[in-house]
């Protein structure tokens, strides 16, 4: 049967000729062909690119390194040469105020303690971060109590001396929750054991963490206006991580619940947060604080924008804890329920272990986020690294061209160490979860 | 009365098992817990501000400020403008840099994104180290960099850098000609919106003919002709008229200074500087993904029509990736605004520098201001996140 079609349009009717063969398909020269030089618009972009770099590198580098001063004592070593010769950065000046930058003002007979500070703050980094450490459980408790407790004993001197009246107070508030704890167990008609344990262990944590902060360990007391540099901005992104993950939990948790007003009031704080910058939050805690409190109560400097900062940083931790609910197939909370959990149960055992462990990267990433926002606190005038720096580029002894870039260029070094690091781990992390996702 | 219908009794529990009844009793905590700290707070405060003499009330922004801003969009003096004033005149600065800002960091944003996926090795390479440098290094740390590292080494004013046509940089910021409308100016702009108005309709028409007949026009031809062809070619005709719309004064080197012209803070170059490069980073990341997540069997389909790459690309990939692009972009917007606030470190007069700064040390009326400064960047952070949801809501993809 003849079609009406045109078949000779269609079908080739000559033999093509074999293409020639590719030329080099392997080796560096195939390979900078292949991807540099691949076209008239490429090969022009490569150039570019070249030009680009070619303007920037070698003075960065001739100033960084090549010119760079690595030793002297003051300004002098930093300034022009009188040959004419020009000075790149200052790498003296840092060297001379390292301690500085690190511990600001902090006693000097008494750095020791900042250094265990560090340390314990590594272990419990290193701690948690270790997807295949012993004992995680461990690392959480160390991490979000003990760790907190001893970093606060050590950096201050503990020894807060809060009396014997204190303490009675304290002896009839526990009484007060176990006998709490204890009455709800008698209407709810159930087991007295677990309600007395649960109670006692409120009190017993309490306690204990007061207990500590009371007792004379010997060490001299260091006011939180001598610290600075390195240890507050760890201590201010220390803070932050500490409280936010906890309390952005619980305001996820809300944000999902079914009960209206505290659905309300989660959304209310999340986005009220959220749509706000960090610096008016910052000033807020800062001249707000002082009028919400009784007139007797004054709030440490430093403790005003650590507040500020912990809360601006629960609202977007919560918001990353959300997406982790989210996540979680209903089938999860279903079976939680068919197994007769209750809700605390249900959270706490079966779906906040799997939605947190998929929101990792998102908390390591908002994690980085407020690590860059504490150099924010410099603005409300604490003594983090952007702020020592801030005060010793003006310092006469250093008065020199280079200092506030060398300055600022060891900060940037300092910043992008610590995010680069992080979001490193966050990738890899995001790998290996991956991993287990693909079939 | 005898309707009762007796009922199988259900099993006996205490009330206390009902989850209604729980629910009910827990939120009852949380407000009498949240009422409480707000009546605390408030009694504490009203307190505190009697005992410091505080005024309160919004009063306060009829008084005269009494000090000089240095980069005014509005009429300001320190003799004559009231603490509103003040107020407005942060406001219109703070959008004033965003939107520049907005503006030069979607395009640099979108051009390092694209770039980052190139064939080119270099240009991609070049691409990730930026973002990844730009990315990881404190927005503020970068601020006072531009400001004090790069643009505190520009020369003093009587040894201004001369640029050409009219602009010179020096310690001062930038001068460049300032443009004087003369009365006639408004017919400029009346072709600026004649072309626009006429884009639009010609851009409707042409996809009603094309959705019709398949028939394609020139839209990007026509649409040049119209917005900025038109505008120039009434400015030549007012120009052969004799009349002379716009003319442009030049700033002028006296002995140690410039005069005349226009000068943009270094402030605000420093802003601009910081905001654009270190927003953009974050904006290519969110091209790139936005770029990947079009699978490739899209871009091979729309080969397989016979679409050119470029089709592919404009007609196919983009709108698309625009689907995954957009909510974050916004945000990234966001971000920029609220960021823009860091202007208070390196002092350029924004709505925190001016009204949370300056107009809170002298006033102390902490809570009026700060209510105020905030409402401000939550109304805008709320209207932009309804639009956007409203916009969603019309890309969404619709499901069955």
């Amino acid at each position: 049967m003849s079609t009406a079609v045109d078949m000779p349009r269609f079908v080739r009717a000559k033999q093509v000729d074999a293409l020639p063969p590719p030329n080099l398909a392997r080796g560096p020269i195939a390979w900078v062909r292949e991807n540099l030089f691949s076209g008239p618009f490429n090969t022009i972009l490569t150039l570019v690119v070249f030009y680009l770099l070619y303007v920037t590198v070698p003075p960065l580098v001739k100033f960084l390194f090549i010119d760079a001063v690595w030793s002297g004592s003051d300004r002098a070593a930093c300034r022009a040469d009188s040959g004419g010769s020009e000075a790149g950065a200052c790498w003296a000046f840092i060297f001379d105020k390292i301690n500085y930058f690190i511990y600001g003002s902090y006693t000097i007979s008494e750095r020791w303690r900042v250094n265990i500070f560090f340390a314990l703050l590594a272990i419990g980094v290193a701690w948690l971060l270790w997807l295949k450490a012993p004992r995680r459980d461990l690392g959480a408790v160390y991490f979000f109590w003990i760790f907190p407790v001893l970093s606060y004993i050590l950096l201050t001197g503990g020894n807060a001396d809060l009396g014997a009246r204190f303490w009675l107070g304290f002896a009839i508030f526990a009484a007060l929750v176990i006998a709490l704890f204890a009455f709800a167990a008698a209407i709810l008609k159930t087991s007295m054991r677990p309600a007395l344990i649960m109670g006692g262990g409120i009190v017993a944590v309490i306690g204990i963490t007061l207990a500590l902060v009371d007792i004379d360990f010997g060490l001299a007391h260091v006011p939180t206006s001598l610290w600075g540099g390195i240890l507050v901005t760890l201590l201010v992104a220390t803070v932050g991580i500490v409280v936010s993950l906890p309390f952005g939990i619980v305001l996820a948790l809300g944000r999902r619940s079914k009960l209206p007003i505290v659905r309300m009031a989660s959304v209310i704080f999340i986005e009220f947060v959220r749509g706000v910058p960090l610096i008016t939050v910052l000033i807020m805690a800062n001249t707000m604080l002082p009028l919400f409190l009784p007139g007797d109560i004054t709030v440490d400097r430093l403790l005003r924008p650590l507040i500020g900062t912990a809360l601006f940083a629960s609202a977007y931790m919560a918001e990353v804890v959300r997406g982790g609910l989210q996540a979680m197939p209903k089938g999860q909370y279903e079976g939680a329920m068919s197994l007769g959990l209750n809700y605390p149960q249900m959270m706490t055992l079966i779906i906040l272990p799997q939605a947190l462990r998929i929101v990792i990267p998102g908390i390591v990433n908002t994690f980085i986020g407020l690590f860059k926002d504490t150099s924010l606190v410099a603005i409300v005038g604490i003594f983090d690294l952007v702020k020592t720096i801030e005060a010793s580029r003006i310092d006469p002894a250093w008065a020199a061209p280079t200092i506030g870039i060398t300055g600022y260029a060891f900060a940037a070094l300092f910043y992008f160490v610590f995010c680069f690091g992080m979001s490193r781990y966050s990738l890899g992390v995001e790998r290996r979860l991956a991993a287990g996702q693909k079939r | 009365m005898q309707t009762v219908v007796s009922q199988t009794s259900p099993p006996q529990k205490s009330f206390l098992y009902d989850p209604k009844v729980r629910g009910i009793f827990y939120q009852v905590v949380l407000v009498a817990a949240i009422v409480f700290l707000f009546y605390v707070a408030a009694t504490n405060a009203i307190e505190n501000l009697q005992r410091a003499k505080i005024a309160s009330g919004f009063g306060f922004l009829n008084n005269t400020a009494g000090f000089d801003i240095s980069q005014t969009l509005i009429q300001f003096s320190a003799a004559g403008g009231t603490y509103g004033d003040a107020f407005i005149v942060g406001l219109l600065n703070t959008l004033l840099v965003s939107v520049i800002g907005i503006f030069f960091t979607t395009i640099l944003g979108f051009t390092i994104g694209i770039a980052r996926l190139s064939k080119n090795w270099m240009v991609a390479k070049v691409a990730m180290v930026y973002v990844e440098v730009l990315r990881n290094i404190p927005l503020l740390v970068q601020l006072l960099f531009w400001y004090i590292a790069v643009l505190g080494t520009l020369p003093q004013p009587r040894n201004s850098l001369e640029m050409g046509a009219g602009f010179y940089l020096n310690s001062r910021g930038l001068f460049m000609a300032k443009p004087l409308y003369a009365s006639d100016a408004w017919v400029l702009l009346a072709a600026l919106v004649v072309g626009l108005v006429g884009t639009f309709v010609y851009r409707h028409w042409a996809r009603k003919q094309q959705e019709q007949t398949g028939r394609q026009y020139p839209v990007g031809k026509v649409t040049l002709a119209l917005v900025i062809g038109l505008p120039i070619l009434t400015w030549i005709v007012l120009a052969l008229v004799g009349a002379n719309p716009i003319s442009f004064e030049l700033p002028r080197k006296g002995t140690f200074n410039l005069t005349g012209g226009m000068q943009i803070l270094p402030e605000f170059v420093a802003l601009l500087l910081g905001l654009v490069t270190y927003t953009a980073a974050f904006i290519a990341e969110v091209v790139r993904a936005g770029i990947l997540a079009v699978s490739k069997g899209q871009s091979e389909a729309a080969g397989s029509l016979g679409l050119t790459p470029g089709q592919t690309l404009r007609l196919v990939v983009i709108p698309q990736a625009m689907r995954v692009i957009v909510p974050p972009l916004t945000s990234q917007y966001l971000n920029l605004t609220k960021n823009s606030s860091l202007a208070v470190a390196i002092g350029y007069p924004d709505l925190v520098q001016v009204f949370m700064g300056t107009v809170l040390n002298q006033t102390g009326q902490a809570i009026e201001v700060v209510v105020i400064t905030m409402g401000v960047y939550l109304t805008i952070s709320l209207l932009t996140s309804f639009i956007m949801n409203v916009y969603n809501r019309r890309v969404a993809i619709v499901e069955r």
